[in-house]
């Protein structure tokens, strides 16, 4: 409670409500428990407020949290192995129709154009934001299947016998989710 | 010859294994010719590695 008080000096409620939110709904779709998803988001937010007094702009603190939050989730999908059986695949069937046409193709406005400089993106706190909003967007599956590969560093077959998808199966996933992830990122932040 | 979303899945594929000798030439053969597919391909690798630099930052941040 202590703690609490000290982050209440610097930040007014509702937006400690509104950030509270924004984590759930993001920790919520990533791990299919609620009260996971609940304890990390809590985990999340006790780690940051003892650094609270040094961030000076609310974007930094939101920042810090979900840096953290994303930590906290990747800790409870590692101890994830033994889950009960999964619906399989909910998000494999297509939905790439805005994206190619009916030969496959790119439709056009979908073709993706170069990037920008990519160089120290990576610390850019802005840029991240933009990278977890588009993470949001993608449907669950495809959204954690992408999380355990790329930040987790699972590979195919512990994701596979994780979450009891075929390997096909989470190829397609994963070509999904970074088909939509990448054009979110071209619309948001490389125009 | 492939389509888009046939050379953007082996591009997303060569990510998790080793493309066989002939998925390869028919990617190299698409990419020649196709721009979108070859900065989807680029822009996959900038993905990952961007990925890497968070993470490597984040581990920094927490031996401080």
């Amino acid at each position: 409670m202590a703690e609490k008080n000290q982050l209440h000096v610097t930040f007014r409620d509702e937006d400690l409500d509104s950030l509270r939110r924004q984590m759930l709904s993001f920790a919520r779709l990533q791990l299919d428990d609620e009260h996971l998803a609940e304890d990390a988001v809590q985990e999340a937010l006790a780690g940051a407020l003892k650094n609270a007094s040094s961030f000076s702009r609310q974007s930094t603190l939101k920042t810090w949290v979900f840096s953290i939050l994303r930590k906290k989730i990747a800790d409870v999908l590692r101890g994830q192995y033994r889950e009960p059986v999964r619906e399989a695949c909910k998000d494999c069937a297509s939905d790439d129709d805005e994206l190619f046409d009916g030969r496959g193709h790119w439709q056009a406005g979908a073709t993706p154009r170069r990037w920008g400089n990519t160089h120290e993106l990576a610390d850019s706190t802005q840029f991240w934001q933009v990278f977890d909003t588009c993470l949001e967007a993608l449907p669950a599956e495809q959204a954690r299947v992408f999380m355990m590969r790329e930040f987790i560093e699972l590979d195919s077959a512990e994701i596979c016998a994780s979450l009891e998808l075929s390997t096909s199966n989470l190829h397609v996933l994963l070509h999904r989710a970074r088909l939509k992830l990448r054009a979110c990122l071209s619309d948001h932040w490389f125009q | 010859m492939l389509s888009c979303e046939q050379a953007t899945r082996l591009l997303s594929e060569s990510q998790e294994r080793p493309l066989t000798l002939s998925e390869k030439m028919n990617l190299k053969v698409h990419t020649a010719m196709c721009s979108g597919c070859r900065e989807f391909g680029r822009q996959l690798s900038s993905l990952r590695m961007l990925i890497q630099d968070e993470k490597t930052s984040e581990q920094e941040s927490d031996k401080n």
